[in-house]
C-alpha cells in the first residue's frame, strides 16, 4: 500500500466508525420529539447492551481447551459478589483484575 | 436559563468525572500500549497509532485496521468491516439520545468519543446534582480519549523497550463492564431487558463464533425489545 492508500484506509475507518456515532443523533435531531418506539427502545436497551458487553469481553475464551474459562468465572464471581456485598466500584474492579492476573500468571 | 458555569464549576465537574475513569485509566493506558506495540511490531512508525488514537478512538477497530493496513488496498472493505464491528455504537446513540439533548457544541465531541467504556461510564453515573452534567460527561470522554493516545502513542514509541509482567491486566475492562451490568440490574424494577442482553449474546456466541456474534445478538436483542414492548412498560408502571 502506497501511503495516500494507507491514509484513504485509515479515512474509512474515521468515516465508518463517526457514522455510527452519529447516525442515531442525525436520523433523530435534538430539536425533533423522538417516536414512542425509539424512546422504549433508548430506555429498555442499555441493560440488555450491558450484557452484550461483559459477553463481547469474554468472547475469546475457550470452554474445552486452555484454561477452560475459569479464571475468568472466577473473577467475575469475586466481582460480582464484592461489587453486590460492597457497592464500591473500584474495589470491586481492582479486586477482580487482581485476582485474574495472580490466576493467570501463576495458577493456570 | 441556566448561566454559563464558572471556572469553579469546569473544575469541580473534572475532579468528580476523574475518579469514575481511573479503571480505564489502567485499562486504556495498558490495551493502548498493547495496541502502539502491535503498530510498531507490524512495522509502522509510532506516527500512525498517535494519529488513529486521536481520530478513530474505537479500540477494537484500530486493532482490526492494523490488518487492514497490512492487507491489500480495499477501501470498501474497510468501510464495511468498520460498519459491523461499530454497530453497537448506533445503540449508544439511542440511549443517549435525551441525556446529550441541550449540552450545544460538547454534544458533538461527546458522541465522537462515544466508546463502549466512555458511553457506559456517562449513561450509568449517577451525577451529583450540583455538577454540572454536560462538563462532567465531557471530562469523562476527554480523560478516557488522552489514556488511550498516550498508550497508543507511548506503545508505538517505547514499545520494543516494554517488558511485560502485566498479563491479565485487560481484564480491567470486563471486570468494569461487569459493575456496570450489575449496578443497572440493581437500579432496574425487572431485569427482563439486562437478562436478555445476557442470554441472546450468549446464544448468538455459541452459534455464531467470537468473529460473528455481534450483529445477531444486536438484532435478536432489538426484535425480542420490541417484541415484549407491552409486558416491559406494564411493568414500568407497577412497581
Amino acid at each position: 500500500m502506497t501511503f495516500t492508500q494507507q491514509l484513504i484506509t485509515i479515512g474509512m475507518v474515521i468515516l465508518g466508525t463517526v457514522l455510527t456515532r452519529f447516525l442515531p443523533f442525525l436520523i433523530f435531531p435534538a430539536g425533533k420529539p423522538t417516536p414512542k418506539y425509539i424512546q422504549y427502545i433508548g430506555k429498555f436497551l442499555p441493560s440488555a447492551v450491558f450484557g452484550l458487553l461483559v459477553v463481547y469481553c469474554l468472547r475469546n475464551i475457550n470452554l474445552f481447551s486452555g484454561s477452560h474459562g475459569v479464571p475468568e468465572l472466577l473473577s467475575i464471581a469475586l466481582v460480582a459478589v464484592l461489587h453486590l456485598w460492597k457497592g464500591q466500584m473500584l474495589l470491586s474492579i481492582a479486586a477482580g483484575t487482581v485476582c485474574y492476573m495472580l490466576l493467570v500468571q501463576f495458577v493456570f | 436559563m441556566k448561566k454559563a458555569p464558572s471556572d469553579r464549576a469546569v473544575r469541580r465537574a473534572a475532579l468528580c468525572a476523574f475518579p469514575y475513569t481511573i479503571p480505564i485509566l489502567a485499562g486504556f493506558l495498558f490495551l493502548g500500549i498493547t495496541y502502539g506495540i502491535y503498530m510498531n511490531a507490524s512495522g509502522f512508525s509510532f506516527l500512525y497509532p498517535m494519529f488513529m488514537s486521536l481520530t478513530i478512538f474505537a479500540g477494537s477497530v484500530e486493532f482490526v485496521a492494523v490488518s487492514l493496513l497490512l492487507g491489500s488496498f480495499n477501501p470498501i472493505q474497510a468501510l464495511a468491516v468498520t460498519l459491523m464491528l461499530n454497530a453497537r455504537h448506533l445503540f449508544y446513540g439511542i440511549s443517549m439520545l435525551d441525556k446529550f439533548r441541550g449540552l450545544g457544541w460538547k454534544r458533538i465531541y461527546l458522541i465522537f468519543g462515544m466508546c463502549d467504556e466512555t458511553f457506559s461510564i456517562n449513561y450509568a453515573a449517577a451525577i451529583p446534582e450540583d455538577i454540572d452534567r454536560g462538563w462532567f460527561m465531557f471530562f469523562v470522554t476527554l480523560f478516557n480519549h488522552i489514556y488511550w493516545f498516550a498508550g497508543a502513542t507511548l506503545g508505538g514509541l517505547f514499545g520494543s523497550l516494554i517488558r511485560f509482567s502485566t498479563e491479565g491486566l485487560d481484564f480491567v475492562m470486563t471486570a468494569m463492564f461487569t459493575v456496570i451490568f450489575l449496578d443497572q440490574w440493581k437500579k432496574e424494577s425487572q431485569h427482563l431487558s439486562s437478562l436478555l442482553g445476557l442470554g441472546l449474546s450468549l446464544l448468538c456466541l455459541v452459534l455464531f463464533g467470537a468473529d460473528g456474534f455481534l450483529i445477531p445478538a444486536m438484532l435478536l436483542i432489538l426484535a425480542l425489545l420490541s417484541l415484549l414492548r407491552n409486558t416491559l412498560e406494564k411493568g414500568e408502571q407497577t412497581p
